[in-house]
């Protein structure tokens, strides 16, 4: 593969961007329910 | 399901597991096909496997920003001023930066390849660059603080303005010289001049991050309702101890 320095840097990059946006994400989430009452979580 | 295995599930519900789920398949599939299975291109060679992920990240994004604005305007127009479209605006804003930034950097990485540069103070991506700063300044308004309603009502007014520039972004390849090329699947006269996989990675991977977007908004904005849940009750907490010191 040509360019593959580039290439695989920006898989690598959007990949792992994607990654760590949905871990943090979910653990924001679970962390956030814990502290917060069900009546404020329409969702459960 | 007890309490407690409810608490753990977080801001997770089965419908966005299924499109967590249809997320993860779609990706999957454009880091297999854009890497591998899709043929490179006769001109640019493997550089176009760049495009897999450069176009849906800046689909995404502008998908995000219009989110943004109509939620903000969904939020002004509405008796109730409801918070859900502000979270809505919020969350979709966080989502927009992000895969902004992405769509800078796979374009500069892309450009190094095409343009033998960087980056070059072309309308596109001048006008990207301004738009993803224009958001970065939204949400750093939304964080000044005051209540929930008064964060709302400022990052409205701006959410509204700054829509404004996403036509700015996307017809400015037409509107002056450019050195970024013009729509290749969204060209006016129809015809589009690519290979049958390449254009089907293409299509698959803007709807896997669209997929993934309905699923980071729809999680980024209970985060958000929970801040507030935690923000309203620290309030009442303070109000009601100076009420009782007040007494004493």
């Amino acid at each position: 593969m040509n360019h593959a320095a580039f290439v695989f840097t920006t898989y690598g990059v959007t990949f792992g961007v994607i990654i760590g946006l949905v871990v943090y994400t979910v653990k924001q989430g679970r962390n956030l329910s814990r502290k917060v009452a069900d009546k404020d979580k329409p969702w459960t | 399901m007890t309490t407690e295995q409810l608490k753990l599930k977080g801001v997770g519900t089965p419908a966005t597991r299924v499109y967590g789920l249809m997320a993860l398949v779609a990706l999957g599939w454009v880091l297999l096909g854009g890497l591998i299975f899709t043929p490179e291109d006769a001109v640019q060679g493997d550089a176009v496997r760049i495009m897999y992920v450069h176009v849906p990240t800046a689909w995404v994004a502008y998908l995000a920003f219009i989110v943004t604005g109509v939620a903000s305007a969904c939020w002004m127009i509405g008796k109730k001023h409801s918070l859900g479209f502000d979270r809505v605006a919020g969350a979709s804003a966080e989502v927009g930066v992000v895969f902004m930034g992405m769509t800078l950097l796979s374009g500069s990485l892309w450009g190094r390849i095409t343009w033998g540069t960087f980056w070059v103070w072309d309308p596109r991506l001048t006008t990207t660059a301004f738009m993803f700063v224009t958001y970065i300044g939204y949400l750093a308004v939304r964080g000044l603080g005051g209540t929930a309603q008064q964060r709302a009502r400022r990052s409205s007014v701006i959410a509204l303005l700054a829509v404004l520039e996403i036509p700015l972004v996307h017809f400015s390849v037409v509107m002056w010289r450019s050195l970024h090329q013009r729509a290749t699947v969204l060209s006016p006269d129809g015809d589009i001049k690519m290979d049958g996989l390449m254009l089907f990675t293409l299509l698959f991977g803007v709807f896997g991050f669209s997929v993934l977007f309905a699923w980071l908004v729809s999680h980024r904005q209970r985060i958000m309702a929970m801040q507030d849940a935690q923000q309203t009750s620290a309030l009442d907490v303070a109000v009601s101890e100076r009420l009782n010191e007040a007494r004493a």
